[in-house]
């Protein structure tokens, strides 16, 4: 017995160690360098590693003496915080939908593997190649442009559709929304079906079988593709300075702009506010929802 | 991190020998294997790791680099930012540096890089005196604001961290290429004489105007046209005080706010295709971009002003880590650069070259006409890889040499107070 639980211990450890080994070479000690970084000094061209906290109070700067107007970076992380809701509130409706229609309304396992390897057509070019396309879409003498014009619904072309909010909210959307799709339809294809069937049978209609019994059910797979989409929107710089003709505000962007000036140790900074945040955000949908308990 | 560059390149010099020990071995076993000749033993591979812009985009001159002197580039390209971050964090990657001059301020003191010796280039003498004096070949003194090439020409020493204000024998950078930037219009669409820097603001482009979102050069950009306004007069545009880059950076950011700009910019590409889709039609711009949009055939303008260009000017020195047959190799690819082929190819790219006595040779009498002394084209004018780009009887924008390159207003520049300017830059960003 003890022998054998020994065992096991040893066998789950080597099995986890290859994870281990990577998380560790490739996330924390990097992290902690990029932290230890963050404290550090600079001048033009290079790092300078005495104490300093520079790198955070310059990022700062502002947030007090300048109220009630925002400083840069509250006003960054006000208008990501923006698209992070308004992106998960979308991908998170389009998503439960597509992953309840492949789980409920289709039947044939052939058919539930083909449809979802359709989901998975758009990610077979680069997502910088989904972004471009929109903007021949989008632009001002743009397809969309034309046809309501042509249409004589509007005499002018819309300036919003793109280099705005808007076109950054599409591209999320198109970009992200199989994020949402494939971890909540696992959770569903796993509802024991017999349980929908007593719902039916204790008379619920299929609204309240669906707030009732499968929203519930369904809830790792809503937080884990949450997690996915909130994660990535934090951080991209890519999509919004395409999308947003680089006249919005990232916090990806503002650590890209300072490691093109070689202020590393800012740079770094503002990565470790990155992380807090998106920690924040994250440990906050875990205290709503227990992942590891109800996998 | 400057402490210990010395053992670091002795390391690597070492290491470079072995690298090169075992390429030779490499050439000479796989040759030997496949042509049978024993000789090609004695022939070692002559190969210069070339870090660069890109901006001459240089597939053809390396080819005839390779055929005129037997020594292969192997290119690494990136953005001016990428290419003076990997000089600063990777200095023993790269053999021979192709960089413009504003990042010396960077570049310099932190070591890394090698003067060359002007003794052992040919042609340096007969290098324009844009570059080395800042006087226009019919002797107009041009503008000195920002990093102007012959602020930052030379060092004190071999060694040395310092510039001089006087020449010496060591060049920080050889110059290559250079050329003066404006504004880029669509004719087509603005269909009146576009006159002054302050267009980029006026109303009546509300949302159809652009500038580029790399800060340095953007801030340059943005302090042409707040002259240009008369708002105010700056002592340097490309050094300016923390009173400055606020003032400047407020005007931009009421544009910014009031809808002015349709989208920022950071790669060439970008910028031709807010141009071409008609998205803006007045903008930064750079001169091949305006190039690119006219070979679609939609009519675009490099528009010169009356306030003057902003320049740049790039040029080649070496790495500190460069191995002593590798120098000698630097020093042979630079005098053939400057010797004309890679000079005329730069001149028909509507960029110039370093040396244009040289240059001139390699070129026909018509092209020299068209491109350098802003004559009509007497017959069709081509790119270096062939394409159209003027039909005969065009002229080019701003004309002579002597005319664009003697407005130049400013340079490209680094500020001392570069941190607080990335800072605000953000700031605009956001607002």
């Amino acid at each position: 017995m003890e022998v054998s639980s020994l065992r096991r211990t040893i066998v789950s450890w080597l099995q986890a160690g290859p994870m281990v080994l990577v998380f560790f070479a490739f996330f924390l000690i990097p992290l902690v360098f990029v932290t230890i970084v963050s404290f550090w000094n600079y001048n033009d061209y290079e790092m300078i590693p005495e104490f300093s906290g520079r790198g955070y109070t310059d990022t700062f700067e502002g947030c007090i003496d300048q109220l009630p107007q925002f400083c840069t970076i509250l006003r960054t992380y006000g208008s990501t915080l923006k698209f992070c809701i308004i992106v998960w509130a979308l991908t998170l409706l389009i998503g439960f939908t597509v992953a309840y229609f492949l789980a409920f309304h289709v039947k044939s396992k052939t058919w539930q593997i083909a449809l979802s390897l359709l989901c998975t057509i758009p990610f077979w070019t680069s997502n910088v190649i989904r972004m471009i396309a929109w903007i021949p879409l989008l632009g001002r003498n743009g397809v969309v442009n034309q046809v309501l014009v042509g249409l004589h619904l509007i005499n002018e072309p819309l300036e919003w559709l793109l280099y705005s909010e808007f076109s950054v909210i599409i591209a999320f959307v198109h970009l992200f929304t199989f994020f949402m799709v494939i971890p909540i339809f696992n959770s569903m294809i796993r509802i024991d079906k017999s349980l929908i069937e007593a719902a039916y049978d204790a008379g619920a209609t299929g609204w309240q079988t669906l707030i009732n019994v499968i929203l519930p059910l369904s809830k790792p797979g809503i937080v884990i593709g949450s997690i996915f989409v909130i994660t990535i929107v934090m951080g991209d710089f890519i999509t919004i300075g395409m999308m947003g003709g680089q006249q919005i505000a990232s916090a990806g962007k503002i650590i890209q702009t300072r490691l093109d000036a070689i202020q590393f140790p800012a740079a770094a900074a503002n990565a470790v506010i990155l992380l807090i945040a998106t920690m924040m955000i994250i440990v906050g949908m875990m205290r709503l929802v227990d992942i590891r308990k109800e996998l | 991190m400057s402490k210990t560059g010395s053992t670091k390149a002795g390391g690597l010099s070492r290491r470079n020998l072995l690298k090169s020990a075992a390429g030779l071995a490499g050439v000479a076993a796989g040759s030997g294997a496949i042509t049978g000749f024993p000789y090609v033993k004695s022939a070692e591979p002559k190969v210069l790791r070339y870090l660069g812009t890109g901006v001459d985009e240089g597939d053809l001159i390396g080819a005839q680099c390779l055929k005129d002197t037997g020594i292969k580039l192997e290119y690494i390209t990136a953005t001016t930012d990428d290419v003076t971050k990997r000089v600063i964090t990777q200095p023993n990657s790269f053999d021979l540096l192709d960089t413009e001059y504003f990042s010396l301020k960077k570049l310099v003191p932190s070591g890394n890089i090698f003067s060359l010796d002007a003794k052992k280039i040919k042609e340096f003498d007969n290098i324009t005196p844009i570059m080395t004096k800042g006087v226009s070949p019919a002797g107009k003194k041009i503008g000195d604001q920002g990093t102007a090439p012959w602020k930052v020409m030379y060092v004190e020493g071999k060694d040395s961290k310092t510039f001089s204000k006087t020449p010496t024998e060591y060049v920080t950078l050889i110059p290559t290429v250079y050329n003066a930037d404006t504004l880029g219009i669509r004719p087509d669409l603005i269909k009146r004489p576009i006159t002054s820097w302050a267009e980029l603001l006026n109303p009546e482009f509300k949302g159809k105007a652009a500038t580029l979102n790399i800060p340095s050069i953007g801030i340059m950009d943005a302090a042409m046209v707040v002259e240009a306004m008369g708002t105010y007069k700056y002592a340097d545009k490309g050094n300016m005080t923390k009173a400055e880059i606020d003032l400047t950076m407020k005007v931009m950011t009421e544009a910014k706010k009031a809808g002015q700009f349709r989208a920022f910019w950071t790669d060439f590409n970008q910028s031709v295709n807010l141009m071409a889709s008609g998205e803006t039609v007045i903008q930064s711009m750079w001169s091949p971009a305006v190039t690119a949009v006219r070979s679609k055939g939609i009519a675009c303008t490099f528009q010169p002003l009356k306030e003057g260009y902003r320049s740049w000017a790039s040029g080649f020195c070496v790495s500190k880590g460069i191995s002593a047959s590798n120098l000698e190799l630097a020093y042979e690819f630079v005098n053939w650069y400057l010797s004309g082929w890679a000079g005329a190819y730069l001149n028909r790219q509507g960029y110039y070259s370093a040396v244009l006595s040289t240059a001139q040779k390699s070129m026909e009498p018509y092209e020299w006409a068209y491109w350098m002394e802003g004559k009509p084209a007497e017959k069709d004018i081509h790119a270096p890889n062939g394409t159209l780009l003027e039909k005969a009887g065009s002229i080019r924008d701003g004309g002579s040499y002597e005319d664009r390159m003697g407005s130049v207003a400013c340079w490209n520049a680094i500020m001392d107070e570069n941190d607080y300017m990335v800072r605000k830059w953000n700031e605009f960003i956001a607002a």
